[in-house]
C-alpha cells in the first residue's frame, strides 16, 4: 500500500499521545512543571489533526472518500491467516476522535492548574496521554484484535486512574472493582471474536460487515455473538448488571472522571455496537436485549442518583442513566441517533464535571452537597457553566441535549421490532419519566450547591481562569451544540450509518416546547420539594422509607454481587487454599518430610556416642561380609 | 589335636577376648590393650599356619604387622593423651561429642 500524506498524519495522530506518555513518564519528577503543558499540546495536536483528516473525508457537505486507511505493518501471520496493525478513519472514526482529541485537550488544560499541587504530576499526564493513545487506538482499529488493544488500553489507564492516589485503600480497591468488572465483559469481547472468526474466517471489521460474510453468519451464531458483543459493551459502558463500578470509580480526580468516565472511555461500548451493527441487525433478539438493558439501566440509575449527596456520585448516576438512554437507541437501530447522544453528553457532562471539580477545588476538597450551597456568589461562572449543563442535560431547548434526548424518544416511538413493539406504549412512558427525574436530580444538585446559603465550614473561592475558560467552552457547547450539528452529524455519518428519515423531521417550535415538557416538570419538581429543605431524602421520610433505602442501597445490587458472584467465589478460593493447596499440595510435601523425619529418628538411635557400640557394629558388618564373600 | 590345633585355638581365644574387650570395656586404654591382643592373635595365627605350609611368608608378614602396631601404638597413645588433656578422663563415654 503507497502511504500519502494523510495516511502518515494518520500514524502521526496516534503515535503522538503514546510519546506525550512516553516523555511524561520518563522524565518523571523531572517534569513536574512541563509533563502538564507538554501532554494537553500533544492532544491539541491531535485534534488539529483529526480535524484535518476529517475536512479530508468531506469537502462541504458532501463525502469526498469513504475511508482513509493506513497500516503500521504486518502484525502476525498464523496459517493463511494475517493480521496487519490497521488503522480505519471514516465518518464514525472521525466523530470519535474529534470528541475524544477536542474533550481530552479542553480536559487536560483544565487538568494542570487542578493537579498542580499534585506530586504525582507527571504519572498523572503519562496516564493521562496513555488513556488518549488507547481510546483512538480503539476507534481507529480497522480489525478486531487492534481495537481489543485499545479497548484493554482503555482499561488499564482507568484502573490506573482511579487508583491514582494509591495510598487510600479504597481508592486501590474502587479501581479494582472497576478493573475486574471490565474483564468480565472483555470475556464476551473474545467470545465475539472467536464465534465470529470461526464463521467468517476474518477478523477484520470492513470484512467482516460485508454482505457476504454475513450471509455465512447463521443464526444461532448471530444470537451468540451480538449477546456478547452487547456483554462486551454493558462492561465497558457500565450498563445494567455491570454498572456499579462507576460510582465507585469516582475516587479517581475529577479531570479524570469527566474525560474517563464520561465523555468518552464509557462510550467506547456504543462505538462498538455501532460499529458491528451490520452483525447485531441479524438478530431482533439481540436488538430487544439492548433495549431493554438501557431502560432498566436509565431508570435504576436515575433514581439512585436522586437521593445521592456526594456531588460526583450524582454525575456518577446520571452518566450511568444516559449511556442507559444511548443504548435505547442503538437497540432500536438509531446508531447515528446513539452516536449524536455520545457527543452531546460528551459536552454537557465533561462540563458538568469539571464544573464539579472546581466546586470541590473552590472549597477544599468538598465533595458533600450537604455542606455546600450559595456558592453562586463565590463561584459566579462555575454557576453559570453548571447550570447550563443542567439545561442541557434535562433536554429543555434550545440546549444541545435536547435534540438527542428527543432524537432516542423518536427512535423507541418509531421502531419496529417485533419483540418490543407490544411494550411500545409502556416503555414510552418509563423513558419519559426517566427524563423527569434527569432533570429531577439535575436540578436537586444544583439547588444544593449553589443556591441557598453556604453550609460548609471552609471558605469557598473563584478557580482562575486556566480552569473555568475550558469548562465556559464546553459551557458553550452545551448550548449550541445540539442545534449546530444536529444536521450536519447525521448527513456525515449517512455514509456509515442511514439516519431515519423520522429523525430529521422535527424541527417546529410547538414540539421544541412540547419536548422540553419533561425537563421542565423535573425541574419545578425538584425546586418545590427542595425550596426549603436541604435534601430530597429528608422528604422521603415520611412516606417511602423502604423506597429511599433501596435507592440509597442502589438496589441491593453490590449486596447481590456479594451473594452471586463474590461470596461463591470467595469460598471456592478459601477451598482451594485450604483444602487443595495446603490440604493437598502442602499435605503431600509434608508427608513425605514426615516419613523422612521417622526413618533419621531411627537412624539416630543406633549413633550412642560409645566406642564400643560402634566397634561391635563394624565387627558384625566384617562377619556378615565375610559370610557373603566366602 | 596336634600343636597347629591348640595354636589355632589359643589364637582365635585370644581374638575374641580382645573382641569383646574392645567392645565392652570404657577405658581407652584397655580397649586398646584388648586391640593390642587381637593384632598378636593374628600373629600367633600367621605364625602357626606358616610352620605348617613350610612357608616364610606368615613369619614376614608377622614382623610387618609388629612395625604396625609399634606405628599404631605411638599414635594411639598419643590420641589418648590429648584425649585426656582435654576431657580429664580416658573413659570413651565421656568422649561423645560428636553423637547426632
Amino acid at each position: 500500500m503507497v502511504m500519502g500524506n494523510v495516511e502518515n498524519l494518520l500514524l502521526l495522530l496516534v503515535s503522538l499521545p503514546l510519546f506525550g506518555a512516553a516523555v511524561s513518564y520518563a522524565l518523571g519528577l523531572r517534569a513536574r512543571v512541563l509533563s502538564g503543558p507538554l501532554a494537553t499540546l500533544t492532544v491539541a495536536v491531535c485534534f488539529g489533526i483529526a480535524i484535518y483528516l476529517t475536512t479530508e473525508l468531506m469537502v462541504g457537505s458532501s463525502i469526498q472518500r469513504e475511508a482513509i486507511v493506513a497500516s503500521f505493518g504486518s502484525w502476525l501471520s498464523v496459517g493463511n491467516v494475517t493480521l496487519s496493525f490497521d488503522l480505519y478513519f471514516d465518518a464514525l472514526s472521525a466523530v470519535m476522535c474529534l470528541v475524544i482529541t477536542g474533550i481530552g485537550a479542553l480536559i487536560h488544560l483544565y487538568s494542570i492548574q487542578y493537579m498542580a499541587s499534585d506530586e504525582g504530576v507527571a504519572r498523572y499526564f503519562g496516564f493521562l496521554n496513555l488513556f488518549v493513545f488507547s481510546m483512538l487506538l480503539l476507534v481507529l482499529g480497522k480489525n478486531l484484535p487492534v481495537v481489543f488493544i485499545g479497548w484493554e488500553g482503555v482499561g488499564l489507564c482507568s484502573y490506573l486512574l482511579i487508583g491514582f492516589w494509591y495510598k487510600k485503600t479504597e481508592f486501590v480497591l474502587a479501581g479494582q472493582k472497576a478493573f475486574v468488572m471490565n474483564r468480565l465483559g472483555d470475556l464476551g469481547f473474545i467470545i465475539a471474536m472467536a464465534a465470529l472468526f470461526t464463521t467468517t474466517g476474518t477478523l477484520d471489521i470492513v470484512e467482516l460487515t460485508s454482505p457476504e460474510s454475513l450471509a455465512r453468519i447463521g443464526e444461532g451464531v448471530a444470537l451468540l455473538a451480538g449477546l456478547a458483543l452487547f456483554f462486551a459493551a454493558t462492561g465497558k459502558s457500565a450498563q445494567f448488571p455491570l454498572f456499579t463500578w462507576l460510582p465507585d470509580a469516582m475516587a479517581g480526580p475529577t479531570p479524570v472522571s469527566a474525560l474517563i468516565h464520561a465523555a468518552t472511555m464509557v462510550t467506547a461500548g456504543i462505538y462498538l455496537t455501532g460499529r458491528m451493527h451490520p452483525v447485531l441487525e441479524l438478530s431482533p433478539q439481540v436488538l430487544s436485549v439492548i433495549t431493554w438493558t438501557g431502560v432498566i439501566t436509565a431508570f435504576v440509575a436515575a433514581t439512585v442518583a436522586l437521593v445521592q449527596n456526594d456531588i460526583k456520585k450524582v454525575l456518577a448516576y446520571s452518566t450511568v442513566s444516559q449511556l442507559g438512554f444511548m443504548f435505547i437507541a442503538v437497540g432500536c437501530g438509531c446508531y447515528s441517533v446513539a452516536l449524536f447522544h455520545v457527543v452531546t453528553h460528551a459536552f454537557f457532562k465533561a462540563c458538568l464535571f469539571l464544573s464539579a471539580g472546581s466546586v470541590i477545588y473552590g472549597c477544599h476538597h468538598e465533595q458533600d452537597m450537604r455542606r455546600m450551597g450559595g456558592l453562586r456568589k463565590s463561584m459566579p461562572i462555575t454557576a453559570a457553566t453548571y447550570a447550563v449543563a443542567c439545561l442541557a442535560i434535562a433536554g429543555i431547548a434550545p440546549f444541545a441535549g435536547y435534540f438527542s434526548k428527543h432524537a432516542i424518544i423518536d427512535s423507541l416511538a418509531h421502531n419496529s421490532n417485533v419483540y418490543l413493539a407490544p411494550f411500545q406504549g409502556g416503555l414510552q412512558i418509563v423513558v419519559t419519566l426517566i427524563a423527569v427525574m434527569t432533570a429531577g436530580y439535575m436540578a436537586r444538585s444544583f439547588f444544593m450547591t449553589f443556591m441557598g446559603s453556604y453550609r460548609g465550614e471552609a471558605t469557598p473561592h473563584e478557580v482562575p481562569v486556566i480552569m473555568w475558560g475550558p469548562v465556559v467552552v464546553l459551557a458553550i457547547l452545551s448550548c449550541i451544540g445540539g442545534w449546530l450539528l444536529h444536521d450536519t452529524l447525521f448527513s456525515f455519518l449517512d455514509a456509515v450509518v442511514r439516519t431515519p428519515l423520522f429523525i430529521l423531521q422535527h424541527q417546529s417550535l410547538t414540539s421544541y416546547v412540547t419536548g422540553s415538557l419533561p425537563g421542565v416538570l423535573g425541574i419545578v419538581l425538584a425546586y418545590s420539594l427542595l425550596v426549603r429543605v436541604v435534601s430530597l431524602t429528608e422528604k422521603f421520610q415520611s412516606w417511602g422509607w423502604m423506597v429511599q433505602k433501596l435507592w440509597e442501597r442502589k438496589y441491593y445490587l453490590d449486596e447481590l454481587y456479594d451473594v452471586v458472584v463474590v461470596n461463591p467465589l470467595r469460598i471456592t478460593g478459601r477451598f482451594l487454599a485450604v483444602g487443595v493447596s495446603q490440604g493437598l499440595v502442602e499435605g503431600f510435601g509434608r508427608g513425605v518430610a514426615f516419613f523422612v523425619q521417622a526413618l533419621g529418628e531411627l537412624a539416630r538411635r543406633t549413633t550412642t556416642g560409645l566406642v564400643g557400640g560402634y566397634a561391635l557394629y563394624m565387627l558384625l558388618a566384617i562377619a556378615v561380609l565375610i559370610g557373603i564373600l566366602v | 589335636m596336634s600343636v597347629y590345633g591348640l595354636c589355632i585355638i589359643l589364637s582365635l581365644a585370644l581374638f575374641l577376648i580382645g573382641a569383646v574387650g574392645v567392645c565392652v570395656r570404657r577405658n581407652a586404654i584397655v580397649v586398646f590393650m584388648c586391640i593390642e591382643l587381637m593384632l598378636n592373635a593374628v600373629n600367633i595365627a600367621f605364625v602357626a599356619f606358616s610352620r605348617l605350609h613350610g612357608g616364610l611368608d606368615g613369619q614376614v608378614a608377622v614382623f610387618f604387622v609388629m612395625v604396625i602396631a609399634a606405628a599404631e601404638s605411638a599414635v594411639g597413645l598419643a590420641i589418648i593423651l590429648s584425649v585426656f588433656r582435654s576431657f580429664i578422663s580416658v573413659e570413651t563415654s565421656d568422649v561423645s561429642e560428636l553423637k547426632w
